[in-house]
């Protein structure tokens, strides 16, 4: 029978089904960070269970670590304390970490692929909901709760129902300048954030083919705002090339690598296969987004004004109502006349490499407005070695940028990076809801080109057309 | 975990869509590494003025809610991030069961709840019950109306029972019965996957996880 990418996976990781209708899943690789995981090492000492397979498990330390010079030092008590409960655990339970200071560390999504820790094929779990990260690696993987991963580090399994598959096919390509992050945002604002509840999403199509793996990265990061746990990308040749091009320590080599391409390449969906649900969206129609409200699916084309009550699909008048309230816009207000205080490129969905290097491409030569602060976070100690390598700290520091070193930073304010009451912010994070980046504070979602280009004029701009569309 | 079979309690509403898990519980709360002492941080931003006082604006701080367990809101609840601090949160301040509705059906179907937090309710003893659009605004109508309405949420049967001064309504629900299974006999998951350990080893002895040894 013809199967799905999903289906391939799921059938290869299956323990075995149990009475009660669940299923075993096995599991290949386990992603640690310090705040979802104290309470399940908890858990084991309190039941004298161990981990099952610590070589399987991988750590990092980035919610809550500070990204300036004195970071080292965090000065948080509880956020040290966290920090040091993750030391201990791993080196109780012998699993590997790579902690502050270490080359290797950085945001647990970014170190991930960077490592080859995420392959073709597996199964990967984490308490972090977007490890639908990996998925653009066609690896199976998604985010769980802190129960989950108490089981997950007692069994190398999880005890799973089997999603529904939704189709996401991008027809077409997109227009200079659109990338990635606008492919997923157009996505949310047409099916909502529950749209993909209960599924696993498959991206695919030609404007999904030419991306890059981070570009990948950034579609499949942002599932969990789609609704689905997952997302998954068929592995190809981009995605090969991006695992063999580097050393990357985890991934197999030699003739362990030519057993893992055959097996890699028989990964991709059959041609026949049956999704439960498709949708067909045409990229080369797709503008750049920016949202306006407190959630991933309040989101708009740049050239659109800030809706009315009653214009927004899956929210009713009350809802719209609130989140203009809380963002400080009305109805009918231009996206572009809207003026942030605050970029913020990094985080999980838009801090690697290649994000770095299109938010450079604009900022080179330029300086950012005087009204804006503007902070770059990479999302590892390799990609800041990467973009130090390249020259592009030179160009963000000479535009008038903070240049940090890796974190999860102003994503959700977990460390000295946030947002205050009413401080407005253009960030290529994930989500937008209300306090996310800081109490008050007030987020809208764009891309790493988008935000630049709001640096530099101090408001949005439609990228398109933005200095003669160069 | 502790057996759930039935709760009575009182119904409090909140009355918003999409409740993401930073609302349920706010970013600084995480940095603790116990599992207990969130209750009272549960919906902090909303929960407390700036000066760390209540805010009385915020619905469930109403003194007639001051007992409440059951909590009845809008769809998509717990969206966003996979922390199950929120559902310790709910849990340790009190809720035993959430009424939310879900909408529309095949590819407009918007579920009640988002998938990692009803899962993560699941592993808590706190119950998920979805209802029809209709039936849920029935009970906010029911809950605004009449102070200290409560109802049984039975988890055997499925069935919610609002208990109105002028007589009980009974809505019935959809469970899954696996986790009905484990809740009602307050089953540790661990334990009984640990028992499949030989499946697991078998499994491992052929299946490639391309780890370089
Ligand atoms: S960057 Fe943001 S979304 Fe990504 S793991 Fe860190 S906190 Fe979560």
């Amino acid at each position: 029978m013809a199967k799905t990418l999903f289906e391939k996976i799921w059938d290869r990781h299956l323990v075995r089904d149990l009475p009660d209708g669940t299923s075993l899943l096995y599991i290949d690789r386990h992603l640690v960070h310090e705040v979802t995981s104290p309470q399940a090492f908890e858990g084991l000492r309190l039941t004298g269970r161990n981990v099952r397979h610590p070589e399987l498990t991988f750590s990092t330390m980035d919610h809550n670590v500070p990204t300036d010079e004195n970071r080292l030092n965090i000065q948080d008590p509880i956020s040290a304390a966290q920090v040091e409960a993750l030391e201990k655990n791993c080196a109780d339970f012998g699993i590997n970490l790579y902690g502050i200071g270490d080359s290797r560390q950085g945001i647990v999504h970014v170190i991930g692929p960077e490592l080859g820790i995420t392959l073709p094929g597996l199964t990967m779990v984490c308490g972090d909901s977007h490890t639908s990260t990996h998925g653009a690696f066609g690896a199976l993987a998604f985010g769980i709760g802190t129960s989950e991963v108490e089981h997950v580090l007692a069994t190398q399994t999880l005890r799973q129902k089997k999603a529904r598959t939704f189709k996401v096919e991008y027809t077409g390509k997109l227009s200079p300048h659109v990338h990635s992050k606008d492919m997923v945002l157009k996505l949310i604002g047409m099916i909502g954030t529950a749209g993909g509840t209960g599924s696993v999403f498959e991206f695919c199509g030609e404007a999904v083919r030419s991306l890059s793996m981070e570009a990948r990265m950034t579609i499949c990061n942002m599932s969990i705002e789609g609704g689905a746990r997952a997302g998954l990308i068929a592995p190809d040749e981009t995605t090969f090339e991006y695992i063999t091009a580097k050393d990357r320590p985890f991934a197999p080599k030699g003739a362990e690598l030519e057993r893992a391409l055959a097996q890699w390449r028989s990964l991709p969906s059959d041609p026949d296969a049956v999704f439960d649900r498709t949708l067909t969206i045409d990229a080369s129609k797709i503008a750049p987004q920016v949202t306006w409200g407190t959630s991933p699916g309040m989101v708009i084309d740049v050239d659109q004004p800030v809706p009315g009550l009653n214009d927004v699909a899956g929210y009713s008048p009350a809802d719209v109502r609130k989140a203009l309230d809380y963002m400080g816009l009305e109805s009918g207000q231009k996206m572009t006349d809207i003026r942030p205080d605050t970029i913020f490129i990094g985080s999980c969905t838009n801090s690697r490499i290649e994000d770095l290097r299109r938010a450079a491409a604009i900022l080179k030569g330029r300086k950012k407005a005087d009204s804006i602060k503007l902070l770059v976070v990479p999302g590892s100690h390799q990609v800041r070695l990467q973009a130090e390598a390249e020259g592009l700290d030179k160009v963000f520091k000479d535009a008038g940028a903070e240049w940090r070193w890796a974190g999860c930073s102003m994503c959700l304010a977990m460390n000295p990076d946030k947002l205050a009451p009413q401080e407005r912010c253009a960030s290529t994070s994930n989500r937008n809801f209300e306090g996310r980046q800081g109490a008050g504070g007030r987020t809208h979602l764009v891309s790493p080109e988008m935000a630049a280009a709001a640096a530099v004029e101090g408001h949005f701009v439609d990228i398109r057309t933005w200095n003669g569309g160069n | 975990m502790d057996a759930f079979t039935t709760h009575r309690g009182i119904v409090a509403p909140l009355d918003r869509a999409n409740v993401d898990t930073d609302q349920i519980i706010p970013k600084q709360f995480l940095k603790s590494i116990k599992r207990t002492g969130f209750g009272p941080s549960a919906f902090f931003d909303w929960r407390y003025q700036i000066d760390g006082t209540p805010n009385p604006e915020f619905e469930l701080n109403k003194p007639r809610y001051a007992e409440r367990s059951i909590l009845l809101t809008r769809n998509n609840f717990g969206c966003g991030s996979s922390r199950e601090h929120a559902v310790w949160a709910l849990a340790q301040d009190g809720y035993r069961a959430i009424v939310a509705p879900f909408r529309g059906e095949g590819d407009d179907h918007i579920p009640g709840f988002a998938d990692i937090f009803k899962n993560n309710c699941s592993k808590n003893g706190v119950v998920t019950i979805e209802l029809s659009e209709a039936a849920v605004e029935e009970i906010f109508q029911a809950v605004f109306a009449e102070e200290g309405l409560e109802a049984t949420v039975n988890l055997e049967d499925q069935k919610l029972i609002l208990h109105k001064a002028s007589g009980d309504m009974v809505y019935s629900f959809e469970y899954d019965d696996s986790v009905k299974n484990k809740l009602v006999n307050g089953l540790d998951d661990i334990e009984e996957s640990l028992q499949y350990m030989d499946d697991i080893k078998s499994f491992e002895q052929t299946h490639d996880t391309w780890m370089l040894s």
